[in-house]
């Protein structure tokens, strides 16, 4: 189906100017984003609310003007195009199904738009209907489907048009917990199917890491950090990207000495061994990032601490310890044959290897 | 900062959609042309005076004539007039040099020896200038100040007796629990009473059951002098035709009151009356000045009942229709009145609408969180539901009284039934006044519904620079009295647009008749269909863009479809406003036209009561066919069906 040529998206330099309501002041929406999106992929805007994201998708769909810079979808640059002139369909947060059409109607208007020849039209969306599993349903009106159903009416309505790219405005966030998981699953599928370019817009951290070819963190209008999911949650560049994606403990040091790719770092008098992939330099203070999974307790070792917390989750048992006084919180996976320390028990943390990173 | 660039764009995005910037354009202009300039031209007449002076020219040449021009600003233009008052010429030697000098600058050419008889010869100086004299002027006329003093002494009594009546009703239907189905039908038919009846037709079944000849003061009690005409008459019969409108506004109020609040008070240990007083009534302080107000407003304009019923007790709105249409053709002075008519209402609503509106949504939001236990309470059950229903059955009465007017042989004296008024009527142009009201009010319904559809799209929906103008001069119209408006559109288009005799064709045609109807039906129509937009999540019509849309597109495939309903409530109105309107039409009606509203106010003075009954009967009769139609419309075609499934 996907006959057409795919498009990238590409914004340069693009920033945007609110007024903010309250003190009448201006303040940057989005900051000079500059961003690249391969044709095919899958690219998820992602950040706490208020952190652009939203209005860099508005601007690429045209609902909104960018301040400065240029956004160029495929090699056209778009910034004085209307929506309508656009080669973008979205997918709402609420949807936005039309409420008297029929789930036809509504998956073909914009094919009639097109003015695409009835025949045409009724393979398209029969093809369609099929490819989001809702066969048969044509003549049901949209206030008659589950939130489900009526997400992936949505869905095959801005995916029929064939767009260049197709853009998603936080399309899960009004489905219940389950459902949000098992939809991600298909829209994933369904754009591997067609490979439409697809930027994603969402909160939701376990949602971007499911679905993206690749991430982008947004914070305050900036880009905080762009990468695919596993160098995002392995490697973040920031506080405030570690923070933001999963779990985290931070431990502060001192590299004491560097040793080829690896340094003695000292956290509370103790020295510990890391990887120091970036080349720290002897003297500098650092930061540990270190994953819940990626913490071992056990009877001996150079890191010592006290659990004050021990709880069995089911797949893991959870430890707050104390290092210094420090609060770390770790996920001991699959403990079944291992010790499980007590509250009160002194323990000693090791970081697995490979799994931790310095800031 | 740096510059932005945003601006730019939308301006951009803007002119790539024509058909938008067009009809922008277009209502823009419209509006400026239909409800603007006719205001603004009154303004102008109450301020411009043309002053013309016939002087005899023997006066002139003796030097004893009384020489005013000149000295109040403007320039005089002087002619010479014979006493046929053609143009005459004369001998420049023969004037005296200070009309010599006006002669030289503005008059027309004059040839020596042309034999004239000074004493059958006329100057005449005409000359325009602004001046505010109009308004001392009139503050000091004994006639206005009289209408101005009535006008507001009215306004107060019959929006004071309309409140309270209204929450009376409020109160019984949401508090009380009113066993009978009966009196709950009661209600919901004299809350719909008004909005399908012509206005005035209170002030008829007034006179016919309360006049000298009244069927109740005469035949039952046997009053033979009882007098209906004059402030008494008039406040009744507008309490009774407003306190209605309080009740649904009123209703719609304490529907939002959370009754939790309520029963915290009753908790805390505070009576009913105490509740009342302390919690119930302070919540809705604002929503009864905003019905005080909208009642104030209403009849303030209201032009046809002290018309009828008035006697010798005018308001401003008929001292202007005197003003025009009586001998003295007054119209500096009926401008400047309608200047100070328009001033009375154009405050009161922008109080209302600015700053009572407001209020009322800060202190009632949200919806009430679960029914209220009703009052059943037989000390305040029985009274409260008798009283209601009392004034019920005397609205109703007041009704019914109309179609025996036009059935009874001769109301006052024989009292048996005949339908000779009715047979008299269609004798008698019947025909003709009722396809030209139909006909008429059919054409301005639709306009004005796809009209004010457009307006409520591009208000709520769009940013463009004349927004704020188009969304304030459509809501304006509902601020100004039919009276002002029918001065102003004569003022501004009986010599054509600026007396440039630019569209001055249509003015004495259907066409001004079609769009004053509009005109007036314009708010009620943008206001309904604004209410319906806002409900609608703004991402169904960027879907519809975001597809390929443009602005028309989506306006006709989604916006108009989603408020359906409002479009059609807003035929409906409109055709019931016109059909049904009198203020403003009767000032610009010409011969050509015979309306239904006018020939019942014709026979009415006329005290051909028989004949104006089977008008108002026929005429009550097509208005509620077609509030009939207009449900059955909604619930058959409306977009509210496919809503309903969903419930189902």
């Amino acid at each position: 189906m996907a006959s057409k040529e795919k498009k990238g998206v590409r914004l340069e330099h693009i920033s945007k100017i609110y007024k903010d309501p309250k003190t009448g002041k201006d303040f940057y929406a989005v900051n000079d984003v500059s961003l690249d999106i391969e044709p095919g992929s899958f690219v998820t805007l992602l950040g706490p609310s208020g952190c652009g994201k939203t209005t860099t998708l508005r601007m690429i769909a045209g609902f909104e003007s960018p301040d400065a810079g240029e956004i160029y979808l495929g090699k056209e640059a778009i910034n004085a195009l209307t929506p309508n002139k656009r080669d973008t369909a979205m997918v709402f947060q609420s949807y936005a199904l039309f409420p008297h059409y029929n789930v036809y109607d509504n998956i073909a208007y914009g094919l009639k738009l097109r003015k695409v020849p009835k025949k045409e039209m009724d393979e398209r969306v029969a093809k369609i209907l099929e490819l989001v599993e809702l066969e048969g349903m044509e003549s049901r009106m949209t206030n008659q489907l589950s939130g489900g159903q009526q997400q992936r009416v949505a869905l095959a309505r801005a995916m029929v048009v064939e767009p260049g790219v197709l853009l998603f405005d936080e399309p899960l966030s009004n489905l219940d917990a389950k459902l949000r998981v098992s939809m991600r699953t298909e829209i994933r599928r369904i754009q591997q199917a067609l490979g439409i370019t697809a930027v994603y817009v969402t909160h939701d951290q376990a949602e971007a890491m499911a679905i993206s070819d690749k991430i982008i963190i947004m914070n305050k209008g900036v880009i905080a950090q762009m990468g695919t999911p596993e160098e995002i949650y392995h490697h973040p560049k920031s506080e405030f990207v570690a923070d933001f994606i999963g779990e985290v403990n931070f431990l502060t040091g001192t590299i004491r000495k560097v040793d080829g790719r690896s340094c003695t770092l000292a956290i509370g008098g103790h020295d510990v061994t890391v990887d120091n992939p970036d080349g720290f330099p002897v003297g500098k203070d650092c930061k540990v990032v270190l994953r819940p999974e990626a913490g071992i307790l056990s009877d001996e070792g150079a890191l010592p601490c006290r659990v004050v917390l021990s709880c069995f989750m089911g797949a893991y048992q959870n430890y707050h310890v104390m290092v210094g006084d420090t609060l770390v919180k770790l996920s001991d996976y699959c403990p079944v044959g291992r010790k499980v320390y007590k509250v009160g028990d002194t323990a000693y943390l090791s970081f697995r290897e490979g799994c931790v990173h310095m800031l | 900062m740096k510059k932005r660039q945003s601006a730019a764009l939308e301006r951009k995005k803007f002119f790539a959609d024509p058909v938008m910037v067009v009809t922008i354009c277009l209502l823009t202009a419209l509006l400026a042309l239909f409800i603007l300039y006719p205001l603004a031209m009154l303004l102008l007449d109450s301020v411009y005076v043309r002053e013309t002076n016939m002087i005899p020219l023997d006066t002139v040449i003796a030097g004893t004539a009384e020489m005013t021009y000149g000295d109040a600003g403007g320039h005089p233009t002087v002619e010479i007039l014979d006493n046929k008052g053609k143009p005459a010429t004369i001998a420049v030697d023969s004037l005296n040099t200070s009309f010599g000098y006006l002669f030289a600058k503005n008059g027309r050419m004059l040839k020596e020896g042309n034999e004239i008889d000074p004493a059958n010869t006329y100057v005449k100086v005409a000359r325009n200038y602004l001046s505010f004299d109009a308004f001392p002027r009139i503050f000091k006329d004994y006639t206005f100040n009289r209408a101005f003093y009535n006008t507001l002494l009215l306004g107060m009594i019959t929006s004071f007796g309309s409140v309270i009546i209204g929450l009376l009703f409020a109160y019984v239907d949401c508090y009380v629990d009113v066993r009978s189905r009966a009196v709950k039908r009661m209600f919901d038919v004299v809350s719909t009473l008004p909005v399908v009846s012509p206005p005035f037709v209170l002030s008829l079944s007034m006179i016919l059951l309360f006049g000298r000849g009244g069927l109740i003061t005469r035949e039952l009690l046997g009053i033979y002098d009882s007098d209906v005409y004059g402030l008494g008459g008039i406040a009744i019969v507008q309490t009774l035709t407003f306190f209605p409108v309080c009740y649904m506004m009123l209703k719609g109020l304490l529907k939002n009151i959370d009754p939790s609040m309520e029963e915290a008070a009753r908790n805390m240990g505070a009576s009913r009356m105490k509740v009342f007083t302390t919690v119930t009534l302070p919540l809705m302080l604002p929503g009864l000045g905003n019905a005080f107000l909208v009642t104030f407003i209403e009849s303030v304009a209201d032009f046809a009942n002290p018309m009828m019923i008035g006697g010798s007790y005018d308001t401003l709105a008929t001292t202007i229709y005197l003003r025009i249409t009586g001998g003295s053709y007054d119209i500096t002075g009926a401008a400047a009145m309608a200047v100070v008519l328009l001033a009375i209402t154009l405050v009161l609503f922008l109080i209302q609408k600015y700053y009572l509106e407001a209020k009322t949504a800060a202190t009632l939001t949200g919806k009430a969180s679960r029914a209220r236990a009703l009052i059943d309470d037989r000390s305040v059950r029985v009274p409260l539901t008798a009283l209601c229903s009392l004034l019920s059955a005397f609205v109703i009465m007041m009704y019914i009284a109309i179609p025996f007017g036009a059935l009874f042989k001769l109301w006052g004296r024989d009292y048996s039934l005949s339908l000779k008024w009715f047979q008299q009527l269609f004798r008698d142009d019947g025909f003709k006044a009722f396809t030209d009201s139909f006909v008429l009010s059919l054409i301005a319904s639709p306009i004005t519904a796809l009209l004010s559809m457009i307006i409520s799209y591009l208000v709520v929906k769009k940013k463009f620079k004349t927004k704020g103008f188009i969304e304030f001069v459509s809501m304006l119209a509902m601020a100004v009295p039919g009276t002002v408006l029918g001065v102003g559109f004569i003022r501004g288009f009986a010599g054509g647009v600026f007396r440039t005799g630019f569209m001055q064709g249509i003015y004495g045609t259907g066409v001004i008749l079609v769009i004053v109807f509009v005109v007036r039906s314009l708010p009620v129509g943008t206001r309904s269909g604004i209410s319906a937009l806002r409900q609608i999540d703004k991402s169904i019509e960027e879907s519809a863009y975001d597809l390929g849309a443009g602005s028309a597109k989506v306006f006709m495939s989604v916006t108009l479809p989603l408020i359906k309903d409002s479009f059609l409530s807003g035929l409906v109105t409109t055709f019931v406003r016109s059909i049904t309107a009198i203020s403003a039409i009767i000032l610009l009606v010409t011969p050509r036209y015979l309306l239904i509203t006018c020939r019942i106010n014709e026979f009415a003075e006329k005290g051909a009561y028989g004949v104006a009954c089977a008008y108002a009967t026929i005429l009550i009769i097509i208005t509620y066919s077609a509030i009939v139609l207009m449900n059955f419309m909604i619930r058959h075609f409306g977009t509210s069906k496919a809503v309903r499934l969903k419930e189902e």
